[in-house]
């Protein structure tokens, strides 16, 4: 087939989000040689953003300003994209599956009366025949999902499928598109910014995750200083969250999220199944605990039977030289 | 208010999963109320408690999903409807829900609906948004707190760890994360009241609906396990050698760092 795939962009604080690039080079998965279409919308230019597609491989890009697209709703936004999916007409959609992806595309798929393959991880092609591979029940199953009937209709998790190399000699056309977006129900009233570092625990490379055994919101902080000079995120096990050490939108697990990032550190962790669920498919796995018969350790790539309050230290340090970041 | 809740049962998170040429195993597994789900009918009740009204749960399902509907009534819901699919439909998907339950909504004009943010099975967080759609109603996902003030939902909405202040008018669907409540446990009299609430049983027929309106759009062809994971390596030694090995190990072996 030689089709149209609509690539729905996310921006986050001026910026495009780099699961926008991932989810470009899915549909560049899906048919190899099908037209990709970006599509952006905001309450700016954005032009900026949408040449950065077409770096990451889009061939052309569709703008949508307006004022009420300030702040996501799903209102707002259903309205700018569905008019974008009237005059383009295309064979599938790619976006990420973020906040916004979550909420954002079953209206779609709704209004389309189309199916939609949820968080999927990977894309096999097999000629004609697309695949694609999604985690069942946290990541403890994986599903081959297909599409029967009508669009190919797709949300990619995070960090998962390889961005294409960015290659600013790349042309494509850029059109920015009118729609009259109105009628909002609902209002945003104010954001409250609780997600301190900026680094998503979903888009995370690094993950420094901690448990029960860290015993207070205190025994966090040298938890939060080895993400800083990782660049990553914190997370936390569900016991952690119970007892307040942590807000539960930190929370990794069978319930709460789900992550895979190259490097997940457990932290005073035990490994219950439903936090294994959440975390396992993490490329490597550290396990830092006392003790040595904790089920985390037999998921762990690394383990270190010891003191977290000793060891967490020690590994600042440690990769601060490595880093050569000054001691 | 006119109140509903939706359910679906999914394995016990304890569980272990086993597949069996291609599908999962589910004979004998226990089944429990999603546990996002829980949060909603928690809130649901929690809700007609402050303003009035009934809490109606209902669930796609098949007939095993009663057991998990009178616990939401020994929680204290009013009334259940369980919409057993077991004959009609052998895979839908999303799609083929969200229909379902659009049918069913069709003569009813529901104040509040409330569901989980997502079943831990599927995980697809689909079905709640696309019944709001197909109802022309607003919907909000991610809630951490709800306050009803006359006819407007004021409501937390977790957006990655921050918190979004939405205003919404209703009717309004919401979907439930963790952090909204603490659901409670169904207390024995409950239990005991639960046998006696009424538990409507419908199938898509009753709906007037065919096979062929909720055909799924999407189609599982193989379900797989994993590859297990080995043990790696625990370290030994001094507690510093440890650590100056684990970051040449993660430098070097792993390539990670």
């Amino acid at each position: 087939m030689s089709d149209k795939l609509l690539v729905i962009g996310e921006i986050r604080d001026g910026v495009l989000r780099n699961v926008t690039f991932e989810a470009i080079a899915a549909a560049k998965k899906i048919d190899a040689d099908g037209e990709i279409v970006g599509v952006v919308c905001g309450d700016q230019e954005l032009e900026a953003q949408a040449q950065e597609m077409i770096y990451y491989g889009a061939d052309r890009v569709v703008t949508v300003a307006h004022e009420n697209l300030k702040t996501y709703t799903s209102e707002g936004y259903s309205q700018a994209i569905m008019a974008v999916i009237e005059d383009e007409s295309p064979s599938g959609i790619v976006m990420g599956h973020t906040a916004v992806g979550k909420d954002l595309t079953p209206k779609l798929a709704s209004k389309l009366d189309s199916g939609l393959i949820s968080d999927a991880t990977d894309i096999e092609v097999d000629g004609e025949d697309v695949t694609f591979i999604r985690p069942i029940y946290s990541g403890k199953a994986f599903e081959k999902k297909v599409i029967e009937d009508g669009l190919t209709f797709v949300t990619i998790r995070p960090n998962n499928i390889p961005a294409l190399d960015r290659d600013d000699s790349r042309n494509g056309e850029v059109e920015s598109k009118d729609v009259d977006v109105t009628d909002l129900r609902t209002v945003i009233k104010d954001v409250i910014r609780k997600a301190s570092d900026g680094v998503d625990l979903s888009e995370a490379n690094v993950i420094v995750a901690g448990g029960r055994g860290v015993k207070s919101a205190d025994g966090f902080k040298p938890l939060y200083e080895l993400a800083d000079v990782l660049g990553g995120a914190v997370g936390a096990s569900r016991g952690a969250c119970d007892a307040d050490y942590c807000d539960y939108s930190l929370q990794i697990g069978q319930t709460g999220k789900v992550v895979t990032p190259d490097l997940y550190f457990a932290v005073g962790i035990s490994g219950a199944i439903q936090h294994l669920a959440g975390m396992s498919n993490s490329k490597v796995i550290v396990a830092i605990n006392k003790d040595p018969e904790a089920n985390i350790f037999n998921v762990a790539d690394y383990g270190i039977v010891g003191d977290l309050f000793e060891v967490v230290p020690m590994l600042i340090e440690e990769v601060k030289k490595l880093k050569g970041i000054n001691v | 208010m006119d109140i509903y809740v939706l359910l679906k049962k999914t394995f016990d998170t304890e569980e272990k999963i086993v597949v069996s040429n291609g599908r999962i195993e589910d004979d004998g597994a226990e089944f429990i109320i999603n546990p996002y789900d829980e949060y909603a009918i928690e809130e649901a009740i929690n809700q007609r408690d402050e303003h009035g009204g009934e809490v109606t749960v209902v669930t796609v399902g098949d007939e095993e999903s009663e057991k998990q509907l009178r616990t939401a009534l020994a929680m204290g819901a009013d009334k259940a409807v369980l919409i057993d699919t077991e004959d009609d439909l052998e895979d839908g998907d999303q799609y083929s829900t969200a229909k379902i339950l659009e049918a069913f909504f069709e003569d009813k004009e529901p104040d509040l609906i409330l569901a989980g943010n997502v079943a831990i099975d599927e995980a697809s967080g689909q079905v709640g948004p696309r019944l709001a759609d197909r109802l022309g109603i607003s919907y909000v996902t991610t809630i951490t707190a709800l306050t009803i003030e006359e006819e407007t939902a004021k409501i937390d909405k977790d957006v990655e760890g921050d918190i979004e202040k939405v205003e919404v008018p209703l009717p309004v669907l919401v979907t439930c994360q963790q952090g909204l409540n603490e659901p409670r446990y169904p207390s024995l009299p409950g239990i005991m009241k639960a046998k006696k609430k009424p538990l409507e049983e419908l199938e898509i027929d009753d709906l007037d609906l065919d096979e062929d309106d909720v055909e799924a759009k999407t189609k599982t062809v193989e379900v797989f396990l994993p590859p297990e994971k080995e043990a790696g390596r625990v370290l030994e030694g001094e507690l510093d050698d440890q650590v100056k090995e684990l970051v040449s190990l993660l430098k070097d072996e792993a390539k990670v760092l």
